[in-house]
């Protein structure tokens, strides 16, 4: 993992003790709340329905055991014993004292830990893989990457007033699961044809109230150019973005206003200018901080023991996790194990502070002490040993972070929504719950298949609904919470942007909605290999609003 | 009717404004106001809690009376007097209101 260096260090505690004295000037009356509300959103802290809301950076959501129980200590200590999974794979706390967060962002700097950059119209805390460095069909690991973008990105002062938030993804395999095409600039790792590492580039992706696909701007981007054409795409986005309109101000509306030609000209114009400059990354320094990524000393092992075997035939709770919560791993006998944060009915993304403790302490004993949050609001342990997987099951059980769903129906991504958010027009939670509970049953949940349901509480799309298999909108309509339903949104490397399938529907409504539409796929699909995503693309929308609303 | 509603400085807790100009934490605590020139007067009263570091973003809000109290006519203000519906546990304990 990466370790801060001086720089790092000294730049957090700087801006703790900063906020610190920010925070005492608010309380004594120094500084109006119009003055202090920019400067506490800029160390990631919110004011919501109920409360206030930290939000905390993990940087390409890995972090490692003592982090995560530094986590669960604030959970525990400074808030009501829970912490919250973002899809930004940030953990947000919904309960802090404004008078206890300068304590609580020491208590991270402790561990190399803040909340920088957390909201604001800066760079974002930049998303990676979450199976990173361990995944068997990763090029290359995209988070050396990630780390040099963040510390370029870090406090940049020409880019901490955007015209609007800015969000960077980077995947490291062919099989996107970093949702890089639906971000600001999405970089997918590949290599050309001499072999060399370079990157995909996309520009313009985003969800909110105008989805968009990001447009493809350079088939190769070699290793060396990272953060110049970087720099010379948030320099033209901040010169050229609106200003005049928030709605209107994010970089995929300037792509698609200016048009994607005119637009990649002025990026490679303003990168001809920089390119050679103290921009271009040096081979050594990117290789230095490679090695704070280097893989875990890993012996190669077998494949699953009959006893592992033997236990599959005769626990079919064990079954299921073995057939959904593990992804293949670079090195034979190793695996990365998804800890379910959908517990049946559960709140999605949701970890209480014990349960955090025994993420913590699992990482250490059975996972090298690596720990990655996903976008999907889950946890990963990234390289667990195939023979410690009966072990590590029962403990999760006992935790309560063992279900089988990973990826299933139930794995659904929801926003905080009314429940929480001021922005929210909907609650997105119970709906998520609800749905849970309704498709809960192993077998059933299994038989369907790969299906993502994401659910939004209002158009901004925190639960990235756009990009759901079948994706759920909440909005309010005439004092009442209604549900606008799309499908065929995906957000791998075949991205593409949900439809809405028709009127919406009530609350009451729209979980039968939902099964409806499920029931339909499985009366119409090829086989049980034909995902739902891939039958809706066959078939396209008329089985589906024929079975909501009829015959036309 | 109308209730003023903010959040307070210090915690993020959700008030409203009551008798004697005390900000509580409990809806059934709050005081009505009746007509544009009640709801004026009381929010230069927020006002001036917001000068003085009590509270943050006031607005006044929508309620009826039924047998329960007072009730926020949008759910997204009956939420914010319960607390969230997904925590029972974290539900205002004073507040008789019903989501």
């Amino acid at each position: 993992m990466y370790r801060y260096d001086e720089f790092d260090h000294s730049f957090v505690t700087q801006r703790t003790e900063q906020f610190k004295d920010q925070v005492r000037r608010r309380l004594a009356g120094e500084l109006s709340e119009d003055e202090f509300k920019p400067l506490r959103l800029m160390n990631g802290l919110y004011l919501q329905l109920h409360a206030y809301m930290l939000r905390v950076a993990i940087p390409y959501g890995t972090l490692n055991g003592r982090q995560m129980r530094k986590l669960a200590h604030i959970a525990r200590t400074y808030d009501r014993g829970y912490g919250h999974f973002t899809t930004r794979q940030n953990i947000q706390f919904n309960w802090p004292k404004l008078e206890d967060t300068p304590a609580i962002l020491e208590e991270l700097a402790e561990v190399e830990m803040h909340a920088i950059q957390t909201s604001g119209n800066c760079i974002r805390n930049v998303t990676a893989d979450h199976f990173a460095g361990a995944a068997a069909d990763e090029i290359a690991d995209p988070r050396p990457y990630a780390e040099i973008l963040r510390q370029w990105s870090s406090l940049h002062p020409e880019f901490s007033f955007l015209p609007r938030k800015f969000k960077i993804a980077i995947t490291g395999a062919p099989n996107d699961r970093a949702a890089v095409q639906v971000h600001d600039i999405g970089l997918q790792l590949t290599r050309n044809e001499a072999g060399e590492v370079g990157f995909e580039v996309f520009v313009g992706g985003g969800l909110g109230r105008t989805p968009m696909i990001g447009r493809k701007v350079r088939d190769f981007l070699p290793e060396e150019d990272l953060l110049a054409y970087s720099e010379a795409i948030l320099r033209v986005y901040n010169r050229y973005g609106r200003r005049d309109n928030k709605y209107k101000a994010r970089i995929k509306i300037l792509v698609h206003e200016t048009g994607l030609e005119e637009l990649k000209a002025d990026i490679e114009a303003e990168f001809e200018k920089i390119r050679h400059g103290v921009l271009r990354l040096p081979d050594e320094e990117v290789r230095r901080i490679e090695a704070y990524f280097a893989p875990p000393p890993l012996e190669v092992g077998s494949d699953l023991s009959a006893d592992v075997e033997a236990r599959r035939e005769t626990d079919a709770a064990f079954a299921q996790f073995l057939a959904h919560n593990l992804n293949p791993h670079r090195v034979p006998g190793y695996t990365s194990v998804t800890l379910s944060m959908k517990p049946i009915g559960g709140i999605p993304g949701d970890a209480s502070d014990d349960q955090m403790d025994v993420i913590a302490d699992l990482a250490e004993q059975f996972g090298h002490d690596e720990i990655r949050i996903s976008h999907e609001q889950n946890v990963i342990l990234p390289h667990v040993k195939l023979s410690d997987l009966p072990v590590l099951f029962d403990k999760l059980v006992a935790a309560g972070i063992a279900e089988g769903n990973a990826g299933l129906i139930t794995d659904i991504i929801a926003c905080p929504g009314m429940d929480y958010c001021a922005l929210a027009t909907a609650r997105s939670i119970p709906v998520a719950q609800r749905i849970s509970e309704r498709f809960g049953a192993a077998e059933r949940q299994a038989e369907i298949g790969e299906l993502k349901i994401k659910i939004s509480g209002c158009i901004n799309a925190c639960g990235h609904h756009h990009v759901g298999h079948i994706g759920i909108l909440g909005l309010e309509k005439k004092g009442e919470e209604f549900y606008q339903i799309t499908l065929g949104g995906s957000a791998n490397e075949n991205a593409s942007i949900g439809e809405i399938v028709g009127r919406g529907f009530s609350s009451e409504e729209v979980v039968d909605a939902v099964e409806k539409l499920v029931d339909t796929y499985m009366g119409l699909r090829t086989g049980k290999d034909e995902t739902f995503l891939e039958a809706y693309r066959r078939v396209g929308d008329e089985p589906f609003k024929e079975t909501l609303y009829g015959a036309a | 009717m109308k209730v003023i509603t903010a959040n307070r400085l210090l915690d993020g807790e959700v008030v409203w404004l009551g008798a004697e100009d005390l900000w509580v934490d409990a809806l059934i605590e709050a005081k009505m106001f009746d007509g544009k020139e009640a709801t004026t007067a009381a929010l230069a009263v927020a006002a001036q809690a917001v000068a003085d570091q009590k509270i943050v973003g006031p607005y006044d809000m929508d309620v009826t009376i039924d047998e329960d109290g007072i009730v926020p006519v949008r759910l997204r203000e009956r939420i914010r007097a319960a607390g969230p519906t997904t925590h029972p546990q974290f539900r205002k304990q004073a507040a008789s209101v019903r989501v």
